[in-house]
Protein backbone atom coordinates (compact mmCIF):
# COMPACT_ATOMS: atom_id res chain seq x y z
CA UNK A 1 0.00 0.00 0.00
CA UNK A 2 1.63 3.39 -0.89
CA UNK A 3 2.44 5.51 2.47
CA UNK A 4 0.76 8.17 1.90
CA UNK A 5 0.81 11.60 3.75
CA UNK A 6 0.62 11.95 7.39
CA UNK A 7 -0.13 14.60 9.87
CA UNK A 8 0.56 14.32 13.62
CA UNK A 9 1.32 10.60 12.52
CA UNK A 10 -2.31 9.82 11.37
CA UNK A 11 -2.99 9.27 7.65
CA UNK A 12 -4.42 11.68 5.65
CA UNK A 13 -7.73 9.83 5.10
CA UNK A 14 -8.29 9.10 8.89
CA UNK A 15 -8.24 12.79 9.79
CA UNK A 16 -11.92 13.26 8.26
CA UNK A 17 -13.09 10.80 10.55
CA UNK A 18 -11.96 12.95 13.47
CA UNK A 19 -12.48 16.12 12.06
CA UNK A 20 -16.32 16.00 10.70
CA UNK A 21 -17.41 15.28 14.10
CA UNK A 22 -15.37 17.97 16.03
CA UNK A 23 -16.43 20.68 13.51
CA UNK A 24 -20.53 19.20 13.63
CA UNK A 25 -19.82 19.79 17.78
CA UNK A 26 -18.21 23.29 17.42
CA UNK A 27 -21.02 24.33 15.23
CA UNK A 28 -23.72 22.92 17.01
CA UNK A 29 -22.59 24.34 20.41
CA UNK A 30 -21.55 27.76 19.13
CA UNK A 31 -24.83 27.91 17.77
CA UNK A 32 -26.45 26.90 21.07
CA UNK A 33 -24.76 29.92 22.86
CA UNK A 34 -25.31 32.34 20.32
CA UNK A 35 -28.90 31.81 20.31
CA UNK A 36 -28.85 31.43 24.22
CA UNK A 37 -27.22 34.59 24.51
CA UNK A 38 -28.98 36.31 21.26
CA UNK A 39 -32.71 35.52 22.53
CA UNK A 40 -31.81 36.24 26.47
CA UNK A 41 -32.84 32.97 27.26
CA UNK A 42 -32.78 33.28 31.21
CA UNK A 43 -29.84 30.50 32.52
CA UNK A 44 -32.52 28.39 34.71
CA UNK A 45 -34.57 27.68 31.27
CA UNK A 46 -32.01 26.87 29.45
CA UNK A 47 -27.78 27.59 29.97
CA UNK A 48 -25.93 28.06 27.41
CA UNK A 49 -22.62 25.60 26.72
CA UNK A 50 -20.35 27.87 28.52
CA UNK A 51 -22.67 28.54 31.77
CA UNK A 52 -22.62 24.76 31.77
CA UNK A 53 -18.90 24.78 31.65
CA UNK A 54 -18.34 26.74 34.33
CA UNK A 55 -20.66 24.78 36.52
CA UNK A 56 -19.21 21.35 35.44
CA UNK A 57 -16.00 23.35 36.75
CA UNK A 58 -17.15 24.54 39.53
CA UNK A 59 -18.72 21.48 40.76
CA UNK A 60 -16.44 19.15 39.37
CA UNK A 61 -15.24 17.33 42.90
CA UNK A 62 -18.51 16.22 43.62
CA UNK A 63 -19.91 15.52 40.23
CA UNK A 64 -16.54 13.69 39.67
CA UNK A 65 -17.43 11.09 42.93
CA UNK A 66 -21.18 11.34 41.74
CA UNK A 67 -19.79 9.73 38.38
CA UNK A 68 -17.29 7.29 40.24
CA UNK A 69 -20.78 5.76 41.89
CA UNK A 70 -22.70 5.69 38.32
CA UNK A 71 -19.71 4.12 36.57
CA UNK A 72 -18.96 1.51 39.57
CA UNK A 73 -22.66 0.53 39.18
CA UNK A 74 -22.49 0.28 35.67
CA UNK A 75 -18.88 -1.64 35.81
CA UNK A 76 -20.63 -3.96 38.51
CA UNK A 77 -23.86 -4.40 36.12
CA UNK A 78 -21.74 -5.21 32.91
CA UNK A 79 -19.72 -7.89 34.52
CA UNK A 80 -22.82 -9.31 35.95
CA UNK A 81 -24.53 -9.16 32.52
CA UNK A 82 -21.30 -11.01 30.23
CA UNK A 83 -21.41 -13.27 33.28
CA UNK A 84 -25.08 -14.42 33.12
CA UNK A 85 -25.96 -13.65 29.64
CA UNK A 86 -22.37 -16.19 28.51
CA UNK A 87 -23.66 -18.83 31.07
CA UNK A 88 -27.15 -18.65 30.00
CA UNK A 89 -26.43 -18.96 26.54
CA UNK A 90 -23.70 -21.60 27.17
CA UNK A 91 -26.80 -23.63 29.17
CA UNK A 92 -29.20 -22.90 26.09
CA UNK A 93 -27.37 -23.93 23.69
CA UNK A 94 -26.39 -27.03 25.63
CA UNK A 95 -30.45 -27.85 26.12
CA UNK A 96 -33.34 -26.77 23.81
CA UNK A 97 -35.20 -27.60 26.60
CA UNK A 98 -33.51 -24.94 29.05
CA UNK A 99 -34.04 -22.24 26.07
CA UNK A 100 -37.75 -23.09 26.15
CA UNK A 101 -37.71 -23.09 29.75
CA UNK A 102 -36.06 -19.97 30.62
CA UNK A 103 -35.97 -17.56 27.00
CA UNK A 104 -39.29 -16.21 27.70
CA UNK A 105 -38.50 -14.98 30.80
CA UNK A 106 -35.34 -13.30 29.94
CA UNK A 107 -37.99 -12.01 26.79
CA UNK A 108 -40.34 -10.43 29.74
CA UNK A 109 -37.80 -9.09 31.42
CA UNK A 110 -36.31 -7.55 28.72
CA UNK A 111 -39.35 -6.11 26.89
CA UNK A 112 -41.11 -4.30 30.32
CA UNK A 113 -39.82 -0.90 30.31
CA UNK A 114 -37.24 -0.90 33.14
CA UNK A 115 -38.85 2.50 34.88
CA UNK A 116 -42.10 -0.02 35.65
CA UNK A 117 -39.82 -2.56 37.46
CA UNK A 118 -37.63 -0.43 38.99
CA UNK A 119 -39.72 1.03 42.28
CA UNK A 120 -40.35 -2.68 42.85
CA UNK A 121 -37.02 -3.89 43.25
CA UNK A 122 -36.11 -0.64 45.51
CA UNK A 123 -39.19 -1.85 47.45
CA UNK A 124 -38.13 -5.85 48.07
CA UNK A 125 -34.12 -5.30 47.72
CA UNK A 126 -33.25 -3.06 50.96
CA UNK A 127 -29.72 -2.61 49.89
CA UNK A 128 -29.54 0.42 47.63
CA UNK A 129 -26.93 -0.10 46.03
CA UNK A 130 -28.04 -3.94 45.31
CA UNK A 131 -31.21 -2.61 44.04
CA UNK A 132 -29.36 0.08 41.49
CA UNK A 133 -27.00 -3.12 40.27
CA UNK A 134 -29.72 -5.81 39.67
CA UNK A 135 -32.15 -2.78 37.64
CA UNK A 136 -28.86 -2.19 35.47
CA UNK A 137 -28.57 -6.07 35.56
CA UNK A 138 -31.91 -6.44 33.88
CA UNK A 139 -31.37 -4.05 31.05
CA UNK A 140 -27.97 -5.00 30.16
CA UNK A 141 -27.85 -8.75 30.30
CA UNK A 142 -30.48 -9.52 27.36
CA UNK A 143 -28.51 -8.09 24.24
CA UNK A 144 -25.05 -10.28 25.63
CA UNK A 145 -27.76 -13.43 26.24
CA UNK A 146 -29.69 -13.40 22.53
CA UNK A 147 -26.01 -12.43 20.66
CA UNK A 148 -23.83 -15.27 22.36
CA UNK A 149 -26.92 -17.44 21.93
CA UNK A 150 -26.66 -16.74 17.89
CA UNK A 151 -23.21 -17.15 17.89
CA UNK A 152 -23.08 -20.52 19.96
CA UNK A 153 -25.67 -22.54 18.17
CA UNK A 154 -24.66 -20.19 14.19
CA UNK A 155 -21.35 -22.47 14.30
CA UNK A 156 -20.23 -23.27 10.43
CA UNK A 157 -22.30 -26.40 10.09
CA UNK A 158 -19.14 -27.69 7.97
CA UNK A 159 -16.68 -26.86 10.58
CA UNK A 160 -18.78 -28.72 12.63
CA UNK A 161 -18.76 -32.01 10.86
CA UNK A 162 -14.83 -31.17 10.38
CA UNK A 163 -14.61 -31.68 14.36
CA UNK A 164 -17.10 -34.48 14.56
CA UNK A 165 -15.57 -36.68 11.80
CA UNK A 166 -11.40 -35.80 13.65
CA UNK A 167 -13.75 -37.39 16.94
CA UNK A 168 -13.29 -34.32 18.63
CA UNK A 169 -14.83 -34.12 22.51
CA UNK A 170 -17.31 -32.10 23.33
CA UNK A 171 -15.60 -30.03 25.30
CA UNK A 172 -13.01 -29.65 22.45
CA UNK A 173 -15.81 -28.39 19.95
CA UNK A 174 -16.83 -25.98 22.18
CA UNK A 175 -13.41 -24.50 23.38
CA UNK A 176 -11.72 -24.53 19.96
CA UNK A 177 -14.73 -24.32 17.93
CA UNK A 178 -18.00 -22.91 18.94
CA UNK A 179 -16.83 -19.89 21.82
CA UNK A 180 -14.34 -18.52 19.25
CA UNK A 181 -17.48 -18.97 16.52
CA UNK A 182 -19.27 -17.11 19.13
CA UNK A 183 -16.92 -14.51 19.87
CA UNK A 184 -17.74 -11.47 17.32
CA UNK A 185 -21.33 -12.13 18.28
CA UNK A 186 -20.54 -11.57 21.81
CA UNK A 187 -18.63 -8.81 21.42
CA UNK A 188 -21.52 -6.98 19.25
CA UNK A 189 -23.50 -7.57 22.21
CA UNK A 190 -21.45 -6.48 24.98
CA UNK A 191 -21.26 -2.93 23.14
CA UNK A 192 -24.77 -2.51 23.45
CA UNK A 193 -24.62 -3.91 26.90
CA UNK A 194 -22.14 -1.13 27.90
CA UNK A 195 -24.82 1.54 26.88
CA UNK A 196 -27.45 -0.07 28.40
CA UNK A 197 -26.41 -0.82 31.73
CA UNK A 198 -25.43 2.63 32.39
CA UNK A 199 -28.66 3.74 31.13
CA UNK A 200 -30.22 0.92 33.78
CA UNK A 201 -28.21 2.53 36.36
CA UNK A 202 -29.61 5.86 35.62
CA UNK A 203 -32.53 4.90 35.53
CA UNK A 204 -32.73 3.50 38.74
CA UNK A 205 -30.98 5.90 40.75
CA UNK A 206 -33.87 8.43 39.34
CA UNK A 207 -36.11 5.90 40.61
CA UNK A 208 -34.55 5.34 43.64
CA UNK A 209 -34.01 8.97 44.21
CA UNK A 210 -31.25 8.27 46.80
CA UNK A 211 -29.37 10.81 48.42
CA UNK A 212 -26.22 10.75 50.76
CA UNK A 213 -22.88 10.91 50.08
CA UNK A 214 -23.07 7.94 48.21
CA UNK A 215 -25.23 8.83 45.64
CA UNK A 216 -24.43 8.89 41.65
CA UNK A 217 -25.04 11.07 38.82
CA UNK A 218 -29.21 10.83 38.18
CA UNK A 219 -29.69 12.09 42.25
CA UNK A 220 -27.05 15.07 41.18
CA UNK A 221 -29.63 16.02 38.31
CA UNK A 222 -32.53 15.39 40.57
CA UNK A 223 -31.04 17.58 43.52
CA UNK A 224 -29.61 20.44 40.63
CA UNK A 225 -33.45 20.67 39.18
CA UNK A 226 -35.40 20.50 42.93
CA UNK A 227 -32.70 23.34 43.75
CA UNK A 228 -33.54 25.08 40.10
CA UNK A 229 -29.11 25.32 39.08
CA UNK A 230 -30.08 24.04 35.66
CA UNK A 231 -26.62 24.84 34.68
CA UNK A 232 -25.59 22.31 37.13
CA UNK A 233 -28.09 19.62 35.80
CA UNK A 234 -26.78 20.22 32.58
CA UNK A 235 -23.51 19.67 33.78
CA UNK A 236 -24.38 16.29 35.42
CA UNK A 237 -26.06 14.99 32.12
CA UNK A 238 -23.37 16.02 30.18
CA UNK A 239 -20.93 13.56 32.43
CA UNK A 240 -23.54 10.88 31.62
CA UNK A 241 -23.11 11.54 27.68
CA UNK A 242 -19.52 11.54 28.13
CA UNK A 243 -19.67 8.61 30.10
CA UNK A 244 -21.83 6.93 27.85
CA UNK A 245 -19.37 7.80 24.93
CA UNK A 246 -16.47 6.61 26.65
CA UNK A 247 -17.77 3.37 27.72
CA UNK A 248 -19.18 2.63 23.97
CA UNK A 249 -15.48 3.43 22.49
CA UNK A 250 -13.58 1.78 24.77
CA UNK A 251 -15.88 -1.58 23.81
CA UNK A 252 -15.45 -0.97 20.48
CA UNK A 253 -11.56 -1.12 20.69
CA UNK A 254 -11.63 -4.26 22.65
CA UNK A 255 -14.00 -5.14 20.18
CA UNK A 256 -11.62 -4.58 17.40
CA UNK A 257 -8.26 -5.88 18.85
CA UNK A 258 -10.45 -9.20 19.71
CA UNK A 259 -11.01 -9.40 15.99
CA UNK A 260 -8.39 -7.46 14.09
CA UNK A 261 -6.49 -10.65 12.62
CA UNK A 262 -9.99 -12.42 11.39
CA UNK A 263 -13.05 -10.85 11.22
CA UNK A 264 -14.29 -8.79 8.45
CA UNK A 265 -15.97 -6.19 10.51
CA UNK A 266 -12.68 -5.45 11.77
CA UNK A 267 -11.05 -5.35 8.55
CA UNK A 268 -12.09 -1.86 7.69
CA UNK A 269 -12.13 -0.77 3.74
CA UNK A 270 -8.44 -1.92 3.20
CA UNK A 271 -9.21 -4.28 0.92
CA UNK B 1 0.06 -49.01 -8.11
CA UNK B 2 2.52 -46.89 -10.01
CA UNK B 3 0.49 -43.52 -10.17
CA UNK B 4 1.28 -42.84 -14.04
CA UNK B 5 -0.60 -46.15 -14.52
CA UNK B 6 -3.89 -44.60 -14.65
CA UNK B 7 -5.38 -47.72 -16.79
CA UNK B 8 -7.20 -48.83 -13.02
CA UNK B 9 -10.32 -49.24 -14.37
CA UNK B 10 -9.43 -52.67 -14.72
CA UNK B 11 -11.70 -54.28 -12.70
CA UNK B 12 -10.65 -54.15 -9.48
CA UNK B 13 -8.19 -56.54 -8.73
CA UNK B 14 -8.47 -59.69 -6.43
CA UNK B 15 -7.77 -57.28 -3.20
CA UNK B 16 -10.94 -56.51 -1.52
CA UNK B 17 -12.08 -52.85 -2.56
CA UNK B 18 -11.99 -49.96 0.60
CA UNK B 19 -15.00 -49.52 0.80
CA UNK B 20 -18.56 -51.17 -0.77
CA UNK B 21 -21.62 -49.64 -0.60
CA UNK B 22 -24.38 -52.21 -0.85
CA UNK B 23 -28.01 -51.16 -1.56
CA UNK B 24 -27.66 -47.67 0.21
CA UNK B 25 -30.28 -45.51 0.42
CA UNK B 26 -30.73 -42.33 2.43
CA UNK B 27 -33.88 -40.48 3.13
CA UNK B 28 -34.06 -37.35 5.37
CA UNK B 29 -36.55 -36.81 7.85
CA UNK B 30 -39.14 -34.41 5.81
CA UNK B 31 -39.62 -37.40 4.01
CA UNK B 32 -36.86 -36.61 0.89
CA UNK B 33 -34.81 -39.73 -0.79
CA UNK B 34 -31.70 -38.76 -1.33
CA UNK B 35 -30.12 -41.88 -2.23
CA UNK B 36 -31.99 -45.00 -3.31
CA UNK B 37 -30.39 -48.55 -3.87
CA UNK B 38 -26.69 -47.71 -4.40
CA UNK B 39 -24.29 -50.15 -4.80
CA UNK B 40 -20.49 -48.92 -5.41
CA UNK B 41 -17.30 -50.33 -4.59
CA UNK B 42 -14.32 -48.01 -4.18
CA UNK B 43 -10.83 -49.57 -4.33
CA UNK B 44 -8.27 -49.40 -2.16
CA UNK B 45 -5.28 -46.70 -4.11
CA UNK B 46 -7.71 -45.66 -7.05
CA UNK B 47 -9.25 -42.30 -7.77
CA UNK B 48 -13.18 -42.36 -8.30
CA UNK B 49 -15.56 -39.54 -9.18
CA UNK B 50 -19.00 -39.42 -8.62
CA UNK B 51 -20.25 -36.74 -10.98
CA UNK B 52 -24.51 -35.92 -11.32
CA UNK B 53 -26.52 -32.92 -11.10
CA UNK B 54 -27.60 -31.22 -7.98
CA UNK B 55 -29.85 -33.14 -6.13
CA UNK B 56 -28.29 -36.74 -7.00
CA UNK B 57 -27.34 -37.23 -3.52
CA UNK B 58 -23.75 -37.14 -4.64
CA UNK B 59 -22.58 -35.16 -1.81
CA UNK B 60 -24.79 -37.24 0.89
CA UNK B 61 -23.22 -40.16 -0.44
CA UNK B 62 -19.81 -39.05 0.38
CA UNK B 63 -21.04 -37.98 4.10
CA UNK B 64 -22.36 -41.57 4.70
CA UNK B 65 -19.01 -43.08 3.71
CA UNK B 66 -17.78 -40.17 5.96
CA UNK B 67 -20.13 -41.33 9.13
CA UNK B 68 -21.29 -38.16 9.16
CA UNK B 69 -24.61 -39.18 8.27
CA UNK B 70 -26.19 -42.80 8.70
CA UNK B 71 -28.00 -44.91 5.77
CA UNK B 72 -31.54 -45.57 5.86
CA UNK B 73 -31.10 -48.45 4.35
CA UNK B 74 -28.34 -50.94 2.87
CA UNK B 75 -24.99 -51.07 4.50
CA UNK B 76 -21.03 -49.78 3.73
CA UNK B 77 -18.91 -52.50 4.51
CA UNK B 78 -14.80 -52.01 5.20
CA UNK B 79 -13.22 -55.30 4.10
CA UNK B 80 -9.73 -53.55 5.23
CA UNK B 81 -11.00 -52.21 8.30
CA UNK B 82 -11.86 -48.39 8.34
CA UNK B 83 -9.34 -45.99 7.26
CA UNK B 84 -7.80 -43.00 8.12
CA UNK B 85 -10.42 -40.38 6.64
CA UNK B 86 -9.69 -37.01 5.13
CA UNK B 87 -12.45 -34.51 4.11
CA UNK B 88 -12.02 -31.85 1.67
CA UNK B 89 -15.54 -29.65 1.50
CA UNK B 90 -16.98 -27.29 -0.67
CA UNK B 91 -15.75 -24.41 1.24
CA UNK B 92 -12.48 -23.85 2.52
CA UNK B 93 -14.11 -24.09 5.92
CA UNK B 94 -11.11 -22.60 7.57
CA UNK B 95 -11.45 -21.31 11.30
CA UNK B 96 -10.92 -17.40 10.62
CA UNK B 97 -9.27 -17.02 14.01
CA UNK B 98 -6.23 -19.05 13.38
CA UNK B 99 -3.26 -19.02 11.11
CA UNK B 100 -3.13 -21.49 8.01
CA UNK B 101 -0.19 -23.32 10.31
CA UNK B 102 -2.89 -24.12 13.34
CA UNK B 103 -6.04 -24.43 10.61
CA UNK B 104 -3.86 -27.48 9.10
CA UNK B 105 -2.65 -28.92 12.71
CA UNK B 106 -6.49 -28.94 14.19
CA UNK B 107 -7.18 -32.30 12.95
CA UNK B 108 -3.73 -33.25 14.86
CA UNK B 109 -4.71 -30.70 17.70
CA UNK B 110 -7.97 -32.85 18.25
CA UNK B 111 -5.98 -36.09 18.29
CA UNK B 112 -4.16 -34.34 21.85
CA UNK B 113 -0.51 -34.55 19.40
CA UNK B 114 1.98 -32.37 21.39
CA UNK B 115 2.22 -28.86 20.06
CA UNK B 116 5.93 -29.47 18.46
CA UNK B 117 5.20 -32.58 16.48
CA UNK B 118 1.85 -31.20 15.23
CA UNK B 119 3.32 -28.06 14.16
CA UNK B 120 6.10 -29.47 12.26
CA UNK B 121 3.24 -31.91 10.42
CA UNK B 122 1.40 -29.19 9.52
CA UNK B 123 4.41 -26.96 8.00
CA UNK B 124 5.22 -29.83 6.02
CA UNK B 125 2.11 -30.04 4.20
CA UNK B 126 1.84 -26.50 4.10
CA UNK B 127 5.39 -27.16 1.80
CA UNK B 128 3.33 -29.55 -0.04
CA UNK B 129 0.66 -27.68 -0.84
CA UNK B 130 3.13 -24.73 -1.79
CA UNK B 131 1.90 -22.46 1.14
CA UNK B 132 5.39 -22.64 3.16
CA UNK B 133 5.54 -18.97 3.39
CA UNK B 134 2.00 -18.49 4.44
CA UNK B 135 1.98 -20.65 7.67
CA UNK B 136 1.37 -17.46 9.40
CA UNK B 137 -1.29 -15.72 7.90
CA UNK B 138 -5.01 -15.72 8.73
CA UNK B 139 -7.60 -17.30 6.05
CA UNK B 140 -8.91 -13.51 5.27
CA UNK B 141 -5.38 -12.82 3.86
CA UNK B 142 -5.32 -15.70 1.65
CA UNK B 143 -7.42 -16.24 -1.69
CA UNK B 144 -10.04 -18.24 -2.65
CA UNK B 145 -7.62 -20.61 -4.21
CA UNK B 146 -4.72 -20.33 -1.48
CA UNK B 147 -7.71 -21.15 1.21
CA UNK B 148 -8.82 -24.17 -0.71
CA UNK B 149 -4.84 -25.43 -0.54
CA UNK B 150 -4.79 -24.72 3.42
CA UNK B 151 -7.95 -27.06 3.49
CA UNK B 152 -6.41 -29.47 1.38
CA UNK B 153 -3.36 -29.72 3.57
CA UNK B 154 -5.66 -29.54 6.37
CA UNK B 155 -6.91 -33.13 5.06
CA UNK B 156 -3.66 -34.78 4.32
CA UNK B 157 -2.03 -33.61 7.51
CA UNK B 158 -3.52 -37.20 9.08
CA UNK B 159 -1.93 -39.11 6.26
CA UNK B 160 -5.32 -40.45 5.53
CA UNK B 161 -6.19 -43.67 3.28
CA UNK B 162 -9.62 -42.49 2.01
CA UNK B 163 -9.73 -38.64 1.20
CA UNK B 164 -13.39 -37.41 0.54
CA UNK B 165 -13.52 -33.83 -1.44
CA UNK B 166 -17.29 -32.43 -2.32
CA UNK B 167 -16.77 -29.85 -5.12
CA UNK B 168 -13.63 -28.80 -3.62
CA UNK B 169 -12.98 -26.47 -6.89
CA UNK B 170 -16.26 -25.01 -8.03
CA UNK B 171 -16.06 -22.03 -6.51
CA UNK B 172 -12.94 -21.17 -7.85
CA UNK B 173 -11.99 -19.52 -11.37
CA UNK B 174 -10.92 -22.03 -13.90
CA UNK B 175 -7.07 -20.89 -14.09
CA UNK B 176 -6.51 -22.21 -10.41
CA UNK B 177 -9.32 -24.84 -10.83
CA UNK B 178 -6.63 -26.17 -13.16
CA UNK B 179 -3.45 -25.86 -11.12
CA UNK B 180 -5.37 -27.39 -8.31
CA UNK B 181 -6.58 -30.58 -10.33
CA UNK B 182 -2.40 -30.95 -11.07
CA UNK B 183 -1.58 -30.30 -7.40
CA UNK B 184 -4.30 -33.05 -6.54
CA UNK B 185 -2.99 -35.63 -9.08
CA UNK B 186 0.39 -35.35 -8.13
CA UNK B 187 -0.43 -35.41 -4.41
CA UNK B 188 -2.58 -38.55 -5.69
CA UNK B 189 0.35 -39.80 -6.85
CA UNK B 190 2.59 -39.17 -4.12
CA UNK B 191 0.90 -39.98 -1.34
CA UNK B 192 -0.89 -43.19 -2.70
CA UNK B 193 -4.92 -42.53 -0.87
CA UNK B 194 -7.71 -43.72 -2.17
CA UNK B 195 -10.00 -40.28 -3.34
CA UNK B 196 -13.36 -40.08 -3.93
CA UNK B 197 -14.18 -36.81 -5.75
CA UNK B 198 -17.44 -35.63 -6.00
CA UNK B 199 -18.20 -32.74 -8.79
CA UNK B 200 -20.52 -31.41 -11.32
CA UNK B 201 -18.00 -31.09 -14.20
CA UNK B 202 -17.74 -33.64 -16.99
CA UNK B 203 -14.45 -32.24 -17.85
CA UNK B 204 -12.91 -32.06 -14.21
CA UNK B 205 -14.06 -35.69 -13.70
CA UNK B 206 -12.21 -37.22 -16.90
CA UNK B 207 -9.43 -35.69 -15.86
CA UNK B 208 -8.72 -36.25 -12.34
CA UNK B 209 -10.46 -39.99 -12.00
CA UNK B 210 -9.72 -43.57 -13.07
CA UNK B 211 -13.53 -44.34 -12.61
CA UNK B 212 -16.12 -42.05 -13.08
CA UNK B 213 -19.62 -42.85 -11.57
CA UNK B 214 -22.39 -41.47 -13.02
CA UNK B 215 -25.80 -40.44 -10.87
CA UNK B 216 -29.06 -39.42 -11.69
CA UNK B 217 -31.31 -37.38 -9.54
CA UNK B 218 -34.81 -37.86 -7.93
CA UNK B 219 -34.15 -39.85 -6.21
CA UNK B 220 -30.81 -39.85 -6.25
CA UNK B 221 -28.96 -43.18 -7.87
CA UNK B 222 -25.91 -45.14 -9.73
CA UNK B 223 -26.89 -44.21 -13.51
CA UNK B 224 -23.51 -45.40 -14.83
CA UNK B 225 -19.94 -46.20 -14.10
CA UNK B 226 -17.32 -45.76 -16.62
CA UNK B 227 -13.56 -46.47 -16.46
CA UNK B 228 -11.29 -43.24 -18.06
CA UNK B 229 -8.93 -45.11 -19.63
CA UNK B 230 -6.17 -42.78 -20.49
CA UNK B 231 -2.71 -44.43 -20.50
CA UNK B 232 0.59 -41.75 -19.80
CA UNK B 233 0.47 -38.32 -17.42
CA UNK B 234 -2.37 -36.84 -17.18
CA UNK B 235 -1.16 -32.68 -17.55
CA UNK B 236 -1.69 -30.10 -20.10
CA UNK B 237 -1.36 -32.58 -22.74
CA UNK B 238 -3.57 -34.80 -21.96
CA UNK B 239 -6.26 -32.23 -21.09
CA UNK B 240 -6.05 -31.30 -24.68
CA UNK B 241 -5.62 -34.44 -25.88
CA UNK B 242 -8.15 -36.00 -28.75
CA UNK B 243 -8.51 -39.08 -26.47
CA UNK B 244 -9.78 -36.37 -23.59
CA UNK B 245 -12.12 -34.97 -25.57
CA UNK B 246 -13.22 -38.49 -26.97
CA UNK B 247 -13.71 -39.63 -23.23
CA UNK B 248 -15.63 -36.29 -22.18
CA UNK B 249 -17.86 -36.90 -24.84
CA UNK B 250 -18.43 -40.58 -23.30
CA UNK B 251 -18.96 -39.15 -19.86
CA UNK B 252 -21.26 -36.35 -21.62
CA UNK B 253 -23.52 -38.76 -23.29
CA UNK B 254 -23.68 -40.98 -20.29
CA UNK B 255 -24.55 -37.64 -17.99
CA UNK B 256 -27.42 -36.72 -20.83
CA UNK B 257 -28.88 -40.21 -20.31
CA UNK B 258 -28.94 -40.08 -16.71
CA UNK B 259 -30.53 -36.50 -16.71
CA UNK B 260 -33.01 -38.05 -18.98
CA UNK B 261 -33.83 -40.70 -16.90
Amino acid sequence: MREGARILGLPLAAWPRILAPLLMATLLLGGWEIAVRHLGLPPYVLPGPVAIGGALAADLPTLASALAVTLRVTALALVAAVTTGVGLSLLFSGSRLMEMTFLPLAVMLQVTPIVAIAPLIIIWVDNVQAALLICAWIVAFFPILSNTTAGLNGTDRNLADLFRLYGASRWQTLWQLRLPWAMPFFLAGLRISGGLSLIGAVVAEFVAGAGGTGSGLAYRILEAGYQLQIPRMFAALALISLAGVVIFLALSLVSHLALRRWHESAVGKEH
Amino acid sequence: MPPTALAASTPETAAPPLVGLRGVSKRYANGTLAVQGLDLEIGAGSFVSLLGPSGCGKSTVLRMIAGLTPPSAGRIDWPRGTPRLGFVFQEPTLMPWQRALDNVALPLKLARMARAERHARARRMLELVGLADFAGSYPRELSGGMRMRVSIARALVTEPELLLLDEPFAALDEITRFRLNNDLLRLWGERRFTAVFVTHSVFESVYLSQRVAVMAAHPGRLHAELPVEAPGARDEAFRTSPDYAALCRTVSTALEGAMAA
